[in-house]
């Protein structure tokens, strides 16, 4: 490799654990940050010296060090969509109960009288509440 | 149980998501024989929610988001829930593929001595009983019917509940049975989900032959059969 790609690949790393690093909780968003520290020094380590993870490769059994880093790239994506995936359900679910008690509020409860057909909008509603065009109004048929 | 007849504290729960075409002609059926009905729009595009609420006596209560048949039964549930009155519910497909005389036989049985002697909670539509499915000319075609099949002895060695039917989306359960849910599974799993309940709470159960309509209309908004995977796959994942 010669230095210019060298220092694409370096800025590359610097501007990608530097988009990472911003949100989430504190205590997590600190230990992230300081993974990304770590994962950032070894991908520039590995970049100014490419023969590090050859030498790595064979201490752990593989030929070389391109398919070391296939090999972790592998479970690392693994280990994203895992945590993805448990991610998505906890979002559902919270997403699932809010639109449940959004829906619950804005339905007339059980136990009032009955709407006659012709009484669209629930009494008591706050005025401030969203205005949803075809809400039950009687303006269809 | 306050009334004898059961109907009149019974809240009938529909889902809908897009049943535009056969909304009404379902709601017209329900109400003849049931006082209180709630529909669950789930955030149909189709303008089902107004063709509801032009129908008298009929609740409507709209997801502002579309989050699946499962969710829109758990709200129709916590819905009636908030009646003090309410002895029961009915769960009710919202494609017409049900006769709601059926569903009033089902409701009328809650309380009534079950099986082990108890007063039953949960009374479960089952649409094999004395080979009924299998002599009807309109019955289910041969990949639907395997799948259902499969579906049950799935169903049965997972949950544990001798059940012959564990798709049918009509069964009425006692107010304990309604407040006892809280089916995560959005999607189609919740018949399974709702089946695991039964057994935890070790409520008394029973099954009542239904017939279900299977119409073009209803054919043509039923699941694939490869959903199935997916139903696995939930109830899989679910479990964790």
């Amino acid at each position: 490799m010669n230095w210019i790609i060298k220092v694409l690949l370096v800025i590359a790393v610097v501007l990608i654990t530097g988009a990472l690093a911003r949100g989430g909780g504190a205590r997590r968003l600190a230990l992230r940050r300081l993974g990304l520290a770590v994962f950032a020094l070894v991908v520039v380590a590995s970049i100014l010296y490419p023969n590090a993870w050859t030498r790595v490769a064979r201490l752990v059994g593989v030929g070389r060090g391109a398919d070391l880093l296939l090999y972790m790239l592998i479970v690392a994506v693994l280990a994203l969509v895992a945590t993805r995936f448990a991610r998505d359900r906890r979002v559902q679910q919270q997403l699932t109960a809010l639109a449940r008690r959004v829906a619950l509020a804005e339905a007339v409860p059980p136990t009032a009288p009955p709407a006659s057909g012709e009484v669209p909008v629930p009494p008591g509603r706050p005025a401030s509440g969203a205005e949803r065009p075809g809400t039950g109004g009687g303006a269809t048929s | 149980m306050r009334t004898s007849d059961g109907l009149s504290t019974t809240w009938v729960v529909i889902p809908v998501y897009n049943e535009a075409p056969a909304i009404e002609g379902v709601l017209e059926d329900v109400t003849a024989l049931f006082g209180h009905v709630v529909c669950v729009d789930d955030a149909s595009t189709d303008g089902s929610a107004a063709i509801i609420s032009s129908v008298p006596g009929v609740r409507l209560v709209r997801h502002p988001i579309n989050l699946g048949q499962g969710a829109a039964l758990q709200t129709g549930i916590e819905y009636a829930l908030q009646d003090p009155a309410m002895t029961g519910v009915v769960t009710f497909d919202a494609d017409g593929q049900h006769h709601a005389s059926d569903a009033a036989r089902l409701a009328r049985r809650l309380g009534l001595p079950g099986p082990d002697g108890r007063p039953l909670q949960a009374v479960l539509g089952t649409r094999w009983a004395e080979g009924r499915e299998a002599k009807r000319p309109g019955g289910a075609g041969p990949a639907r019917r395997l799948l259902l099949r499969a579906a049950v002895v799935y169903t049965r060695a997972t949950v544990g509940l001798r059940v012959t039917d564990t798709h049918n989306g009509l069964r009425a359960l006692s107010r304990e049975v309604a407040a006892s849910l809280h089916l995560k599974q959005n999607g189609m799993a919740h018949a399974s989900e709702i089946l695991q309940r039964i057994k935890a709470g070790r409520f008394c159960w029973a099954e009542e032959p239904v017939t279900i309509d299977y119409t073009e209309y209803s054919k043509s908004k039923g699941q694939s059969p490869l959903n199935a995977i997916n139903i696995l796959t939930e109830l899989w994942l679910g479990r964790r």
